[in-house]
């Protein structure tokens, strides 16, 4: 069933690079969505992106849902005294007007159980649930393994 | 973009700040056995791992060569490929001087790193990059000679990531250790450490 409703939604990917799309709901609005190619599904795939919170109330991101993985994480790289670790986030906090980045070396979402190889050029959904704003569903672009940040041009 | 990130790093240096707290009272209990010292040369270590094509490594292999080493795991999607990005990257800048470089993945998951998937791997980021492992025995071995802790944690549903130790270790062709590379250094700072290791 999920392995359909993932076929499905690869169906309508677009060939643009999607992670430049914004997606908005409230307040919020999430950009940059991007994961890594992976090799096969045994390894935990990863999740990037930008929020901003254009409001005056601060919120945070809780949670995640995807049928491209059975347990989705917000897990953040923390590196103390030389050990670096990936604790599970309880939430991500967006303040009121902040623009808040999941990137390489910091908050990430950790794609545990994989339900299909991430194809570079193919695209997945995801939900982000946030405390405020409620539910987004946002399109994220399977980049190359070799990559750090979006291309966008509006990324610089 | 840059400044978003840099906003982000703050955040993250002060989630890393609280972070200290519980992760000091483990590295304690752990110091009696891993003195906080900085690796042995090559020289002086004594492990015995197996590269990602199977075959047996000692640092006696490694003699005459200077070499970067940094331990990881690859059930580990993000610090471990933004150190490979960057490896790959350094080796680049340095060009054909990379060659002369011996540069190691030791894995700190044996269990799931075999040499097989370390291969399929290491290859999507450079051909040089050799990967590392060994029983978990012998992967305590490697860590104590380097001073690196590893620590398996759990994360769900009988599924674990494992802490490490994130620095990338230099050491000059005659083994002695040279410097550390901080995790997700710049590179203004990190060739010029490798040119060091070269010259
Ligand atoms: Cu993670």
């Amino acid at each position: 069933m999920k392995n359909t409703v993932l076929a499905l939604s690869l169906l309508f990917a677009a060939p643009m690079a999607q992670a430049c799309e914004t997606f908005t709901i409230g307040d919020i609005s999430v950009e940059h969505a991007w994961s890594r190619a992976s090799i096969g599904t045994d390894r935990p795939g990863v999740l990037y992106l930008e929020i901003t919170n254009n409001g005056t109330t601060d919120d945070a991101l809780t949670g995640l849902t995807t049928p491209a993985a059975s347990m989705p994480m917000l897990h953040e790289t923390v590196v103390t005294d030389g050990i670096a670790s990936m604790p599970h986030a309880a939430s991500v906090p967006v303040p009121a007007g902040q623009t808040v980045v999941l990137s390489p070396g910091g908050f990430h979402g950790m794609l545990m159980g994989l339900t299909n190889v991430l194809k570079e050029g193919e695209t997945f959904p995801i939900t982000l649930t946030f405390e405020q704003a409620g539910s987004l569903d946002v399109s994220v672009d399977v980049l190359s393994m070799r990559v750090e940040a979006a291309a966008c041009d509006d990324a610089k | 973009m840059r400044r978003r990130q840099i906003v982000l790093s703050l955040a993250g240096l002060a989630g890393a700040a609280a972070f200290t707290l519980g992760l000091g009272a483990w590295r304690t209990r752990n110091r009696s056995v891993h003195n906080p010292l900085l690796p042995l040369p090559l020289t002086s270590m004594d492990w015995r791992l197996i590269n990602h094509v199977g075959q047996e490594v000692t640092p006696a292999d490694w003699r005459g060569r200077p070499a970067m080493v940094f331990f990881g795991f690859t059930y580990c999607p993000d610090v471990c490929p933004t150190t490979l990005l960057d490896i790959a990257d350094w080796l680049e800048a340095l060009g054909p001087d990379a060659d002369r470089l011996t540069t190691a993945l030791i894995s700190v998951d044996p269990e799931r790193d075999t040499p097989d998937a370390l291969a399929n791997y290491v290859s999507h980021f450079d051909p040089r990059i050799i990967g590392l492992t060994g029983s978990v025995g012998a992967t305590a071995r490697a860590a104590a000679d380097f001073r690196v802790s590893f620590k398996k944690e759990p994360a769900g549903d009988g599924d674990y990531t494992m802490n490490h130790t994130a620095g990338v270790f230099l050491f000059h062709a005659n083994g002695q250790f040279a410097s550390i590379i901080d995790f997700h250094e710049d590179r203004r700072f990190a060739v010029p450490k490798l040119r060091r290791i070269l010259a």
